[in-house]
């Protein structure tokens, strides 16, 4: 009940329930900036129950949403200026989607906390507003038998709820399709980025460490030469797989993400074979470069690989196919890259 | 842009017309526009834009689909092949035995 964007109490025939508005303030911003990057992105609730939106009535209609705090301030914000009951599920803090694949979205909860709300005597009709996608989670014929409450499912988005109101809960063939367009694909990069960066900073150092030793001038020197160009080669494998990938996505040729990320670790090495030499001047090798073009596109592979997780539109079946052969290329690429690169550090 | 599609012939989703009542609700759920209307009966349209969400099976009421639904998610099969509990949300297990202890940070 205590929570910073409840900003009163309505009486309803089930008892007090808490009223939230739609307008979003910065603490709202600020939280949705830092779950997009990972911080505290698991512990982002809402109490699960009943709110009122506006100052709603027994007609107003009930939608229902997941409590992850970016979830629920979608749907409010959505509904600007309207009056709406808003029944929030315990998903364990997970958004719509994932929390229906999991189970958590799903007909037994829904049934559980539509009887704990009393929600029967606080609304004259018997209908609830799924978003679409909850869909793998709840069954709506169950809800019905269950309940006697109806399960019309939304839009896949929360923004298109006006129009779908407006329209009598009727969807648009496009409210119903989920699409990957480039806005969604950049706000889920940061994610990938700071996953990958709690490995990067333990290895970039030991990279750079390690081209210090070996044949040549001295440790400094080396380091500035060899570990340097190792810590560049990274950088581009980071920005290839996790960055430039998603970026791109649609226009990479091939559809197995890791060809894609292959292609454009491919690309990222000869980048940088071209700006260590030509802009940084650094003393590089020929078998130091193949070692990175062995390097580079493998771990451009897995990381591109693992945004299959982000996307929308991979199958698992898809994607252990993919893994069958992209998780050995990337082990041979990385291991054949490794020993290339410390031949060319201490054997030559 | 057309849709972006993954890996062909690879899903494992199965329509049974014969079991089908016409109601539409696989059409409805879809994320993808599997399956579409034609002269008064569903029909599998689409297949290999299916992502294996299992939105459609879930809510068929005469169990005309089966899918073996399933997250997409590289992470997650590593982990579940490693026996990790792991980073991600998605797991792999069908939903049925899901733990609900299971500890998990992602989505």
């Amino acid at each position: 009940m205590n929570q910073p964007f409840v900003t009163g109490f309505v009486q309803t025939p089930a008892g007090i329930v808490p009223k939230i508005s739609s307008d979003l303030h910065w603490p709202d911003h600020w939280g949705t900036i830092k779950a997009r990057w990972g911080v505290g992105r698991m512990h982002y609730t809402v109490d699960p129950g009943l709110y009122a939106l506006g100052e709603p009535n027994d007609q107003s209609p009930v939608l229902v949403t997941a409590n992850y705090k970016m979830s629920f301030d979608r749907l409010r914000e959505a509904l600007s200026n309207r009056k709406a009951w808003i029944l929030v599920l315990d998903t364990k803090g997970i958004n719509v989607w994932c929390a229906a694949g999991k189970g958590t979205f799903g007909t037994d909860e829904l049934v559980r906390r539509v009887e704990f709300s009393g929600l029967d005597q606080v609304v004259s009709h018997r209908r609830l507003i799924l978003p679409q996608l909850s869909g793998p989670g709840v069954a709506a014929y169950k809800v019905k038998k269950s309940i006697g409450f109806n399960v019309v499912f939304g839009p896949v988005q929360a923004v298109d709820l006006p129009v779908f109101l407006d329209a009598g809960l009727k969807a648009t063939p496009d409210m119903r399709q989920k699409t990957f367009p480039m806005g969604e694909r950049l706000v889920l990069i940061p994610v990938e980025l700071v996953s990958a960066l709690k490995w990067y900073v333990l290895i970039l150092p030991v990279f750079f460490l390690l081209g210090g030793l070996g044949a040549s001038s001295g440790f400094w020197n080396n380091a500035l030469n060899h570990g340097l160009f190792a810590v560049l080669n990274l950088l581009a494998a980071l920005a290839a797989g996790a960055v430039l990938t998603p970026i791109l996505l649609p226009w990479l040729p091939g559809r197995a993400f890791s060809q894609k990320g292959v292609i454009m670790g491919v690309i990222m090495a000869g980048v940088m074979v071209v700006f260590s030499t030509t802009y940084l001047h650094l003393n590089v090798g020929l078998l130091e470069i193949l070692a990175w073009f062995f390097l580079t596109p493998a771990l451009s592979a897995y990381l591109a690989m693992n945004f299959t997780g982000s996307s929308t539109f991979t199958s698992l079946s898809g994607v252990r196919k993919e893994m069958r052969w992209a998780v050995p290329f990337e082990i041979i690429g990385g291991v054949a890259g490794l020993i290339l690169w410390f031949g060319s550090r201490f054997v030559v | 842009m057309k849709n972006m599609v993954y890996l062909k012939d690879v899903v494992t989703l199965q329509f049974n017309e014969g079991q089908c009542s016409g109601c539409g609700m696989c059409m409805v759920v879809c994320p993808h526009a599997v399956f579409g209307m034609n002269s008064g009966r569903v029909q599998m349209e689409n297949k290999d834009d299916c992502m294996e969400c299992g939105a459609c099976s879930m809510n068929c009421p005469t169990g005309a689909i089966s899918v073996q639904s399933g997250v997409g998610c590289a992470a997650a099969v590593i982990n579940s092949a490693l026996g990790r509990e792991g980073s991600c949300c998605c797991v792999i297990e069908s939903k049925n035995d899901s733990s609900p202890g299971k500890n998990t940070t992602c989505c």
